[in-house]
């Protein structure tokens, strides 16, 4: 069998070809970035026509995903956790209607916060919509859950959620493929009242939702990805949930572990299970990289049973991600450190590329904050987030994508003026625009900046959906053509850039300046493709 | 065998090549590997680490416990001693010292420099210089990989499998002038610890 060395998320790319899909959906997010790249640049895909543009936001991604598999055919939608909030009214209603063409949702959480703004773990997601989630341990389960993924959605008639965390997504190890599934026709469904969720409809729905929880309990009761180990020193017991399970025997390579364990990769809870660990051993403890889920569900609240640890009483951290250190700590275990950091040793946080257009923009727009008093600068998500650190400190907000235009918009009718926001082209298109027309709907006094650098610098240069279009975007809008401005962020431009944003700030409503300059890192991308190209 | 290895560097100076040409030649060799990146937000400039762990038994974790790696591999001296509580008591650091000097609180060359040599077991080299003097400037990365050989407990020929592979799609003269970037980092080392 050959192995292939595949990064977790490139495993789960894999497996949604192998598995038989006709689509992939998804916004850029790390880190599920690369699942969908992968799925684009796959040859194998390219010459089925499986789709794999990227969609505006993770909510268009979720309905054209769930839009495919109304049709018959099987589907993956992907995104960062944060992207399943701006997902939910479509994830949470999907799971009443039903599915057609399978159909999984790949959720990649990141605790630690690696790249992100919060550390929120989907399962609990998976659990309020009440569909089956798996969690893998490693790639090849990563790949195999996903092969099979789509039969489960079929079999249940439910989207299933995989969900993975950054150290799954971003390491590689060896994984083993499958024989290719053919993808499924297009057809029309039987029922054509099941995606129709009004009242009278979605009652009966829903009824039918509740009815399939015992079957859904009984697949995690017999699935092979939850494992019951025997051990001998029934003293603890230890549930590990998906990747803790490594971490856990990282800290017994040498020996057995003496514990049972109970090893936990598809919800809902395998209730049985945990039934019987909890009825052979004195205490537990609960290893879940994420927050404390199963953990809260077990914790007896009176304190007069099994005694429960984990990230709540502070064996484990109760933030951020696990490592096999904590694990050991938990099971008394010691690392043995030799050497310390060095005092010395300094942060070496990430900064804005040297040349970088939004440098410019934040030099114009410090000239102006400069005189008007600080605190005013609604930002938002991307490399422009960076305008937070020094030596710029321009930006005072960055809350989740679009927030920067609605939040100036209210801040501005609370009386602060001149309020401004920067948002990028990708941000803008994601959900920036209906802000921009509520803004625009009232006539409130915003500045707004988009710093449009082409791409979608962030994640990695993917396409922006902006591409071509900001100017019409926000005409259409209702913008006043008067007071959308291009401007190109280049030094040499520092004081047209300085008098454009003052003089709009004199303007009583809504204002756009878009400042374009392609991000130099795709600039040079381009360049290397080019180069390549004439080479070979 | 196992080979516990700690990638270390900054955001652009492209580390995973290293940890790539590793991948390529051990694989399907019967060995086993886990290797975890770093990507997103710090690839801008940031500090970036790989865990890279080889071994012929099933890998467990994906990260590399603390004082278990055998080895830091570092293209940039700072960042060899961030991530110093990774290494095993008779671990080796083996680093650039070509300085990346992208933050205004960067420390003194010989404070850092002067932790390194605190150390019972490193190797320090100026990989740059050695990828220049084999005609390919762009190889330092395979320099370090050289330099750390010696305290990787699979064989010159395996690894140089594995650059090959890498490289295979950019023709064999850059395969060559890798697999020599690789020699002259294998001897530099050999030498510096005689
Ligand atoms: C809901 C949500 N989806 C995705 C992300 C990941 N993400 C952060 S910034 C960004 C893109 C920013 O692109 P753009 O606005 O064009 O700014 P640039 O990075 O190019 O400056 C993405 C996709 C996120 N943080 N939240």
């Amino acid at each position: 069998m050959r192995k292939e060395l595949l990064l977790g998320a490139e495993a789960v790319g894999q497996a949604a070809i192998d598995g038989g899909i006709s689509g992939v959906y998804a916004y850029p997010g790390t880190p599920s970035t690369e699942i969908t790249e992968y799925i684009q640049a796959n040859k194998v895909a390219k010459e089925k026509g499986i789709n794999s543009f990227w969609s505006s936001n993770e909510k268009t991604a979720y309905e054209e995903a769930l839009g495919m598999s109304y049709a018959g055919k099987r589907a993956m939608v992907c995104m960062k956790h944060v992207g399943l909030n701006v997902a939910a009214d479509a994830f949470v209603n999907s799971a009443i209607t039903g599915i057609r063409g399978g159909l999984v949702v790949t959720v990649a959480d990141d605790p630690s916060m690696h790249s992100s703004q919060n550390e929120q773990d989907s399962r609990f997601y998976g659990k309020f919509a009440m569909i089956p989630v798996l969690e893998p341990s490693n790639q090849q389960e990563a790949y195999d859950m996903v092969y099979d993924g789509f039969e489960l959605s079929e079999k249940t008639g439910l989207p299933v959620m995989l969900r993975i965390t950054t150290r799954l997504a971003h390491s590689r190890a060896g994984v083993v493929k499958k024989e290719p599934k053919k993808e499924d026709e297009v057809s029309i469904p039987e029922n054509l009242k099941q995606f129709l969720l009004l009242p009278a409809f979605a009652r009966k729905s829903y009824v039918k939702l509740l009815g399939k929880q015992g079957q859904l309990a009984e697949l995690a009761e017999n699935s092979s990805y939850n494992q019951y180990i025997e051990g001998d020193d029934k003293s603890l017991g230890i549930i590990c949930c998906g990747i803790a399970f490594n971490y856990l025997n990282e800290n017994y390579i040498e020996k057995k572990c003496p514990y049972p364990v109970l090893k936990i990769s598809q919800y809902p809870l395998p209730e049985k299970m945990i039934r019987k660990i909890e009825g052979e051993c004195d205490e537990l403890l609960v290893i879940e990289e994420g927050y404390p889920l199963l953990e809260e569900l077990l914790k007896d609240f009176f304190l007069k049973g099994t005694k429960v640890s984990g990230r709540l009483d502070g064996a484990l951290p109760r933030a951020g991600e696990l490592t096999p250190d904590h694990v050991g700590v938990a099971l008394g275990l010691r690392p043995p450190v030799e050497y310390k950091i060095p005092e010395i040793v300094a942060n070496r946080p990430p900064s804005l590329c040297q040349g970088c257009g939004h440098q410019d923009v934040y030099q114009a727009l410090n000239e102006v904050v400069a005189d008007v008093g600080e605190g005013r600068v609604f930002s938002d998500i991307g490399c422009y987030a960076l305008g937070a650190l020094p030596p710029y400190e321009t930006i005072n907000t960055c809350v989740d994508m679009g927030a920067s235009v609605t939040m100036a918009k209210g801040a501005a009718d609370a009386g602060l003026f001149p309020v401004f926001t920067v948002i990028g082209d990708s941000t803008f298109t994601h959900s920036g625009i209906t802000g921009l027309l509520d803004a625009v709907n009232e006539n409130v006094n915003i500045n707004v900046i988009i710093v449009d650098n082409e791409t979608v610098a962030m994640t990695g240069g993917q396409e922006s959906s902006a591409l071509g279009n900001l100017e019409s975007i926000c005409l259409g809008v209702g913008v006043d053509p008067e007071h959308l401005k291009v401007v190109v962020p280049l030094r040499k431009n520092h004081n047209q850039m300085v008098s454009m944003i003052r003089e709009e700030m004199g303007y009583d409503g809504v204002s756009v300046i878009i400042a374009r300059r392609p991000c130099i890192q795709k600039v040079a991308r381009e360049k290397k493709k080019i180069k390549a190209q004439k080479e070979s | 065998m196992k080979a516990d290895i700690i990638l270390a560097g900054v955001g652009g100076q492209g580390i995973l090549s290293i940890a790539a040409a590793l991948g390529a030649a051990t694989l399907n060799e019967g060995l086993y590997l886990k290797q975890a990146e770093t990507h997103g937000m710090s690839q801008r400039g940031g500090a970036v680490v790989s865990h890279l762990r080889i071994a012929d038994y099933p890998i467990a974790s994906d990260l590399i416990p603390l004082g278990k790696a055998d080895i830091i591999i570092s293209v940039e001296p700072m960042e060899s001693l961030r991530y110093l509580p990774y290494l095993s008591e008779t671990g080796f650091l083996v680093t650039n010292e070509v300085i990346f000097e992208n933050i205004p609180n960067y420390p003194l060359s010989e404070k850092i420099f002067g932790e390194i040599k605190k150390l019972t077991n490193f190797v320090a080299l100026n990989a740059e210089q050695l990828a220049r003097d084999v005609g390919n400037p762009k190889a330092s990365n395979m320099v370090m990989l050289g330099a750390s050989s010696p305290f990787i407990e699979i064989s010159s020929e395996i690894i140089e499998k594995g650059i090959a592979k890498v490289f295979e799609r950019k023709g064999n003269l850059v395969v060559n002038s890798n697999i020599e970037a690789f020699r002259s980092g294998k001897d530099y080392a050999t030498k510096y610890l005689k």
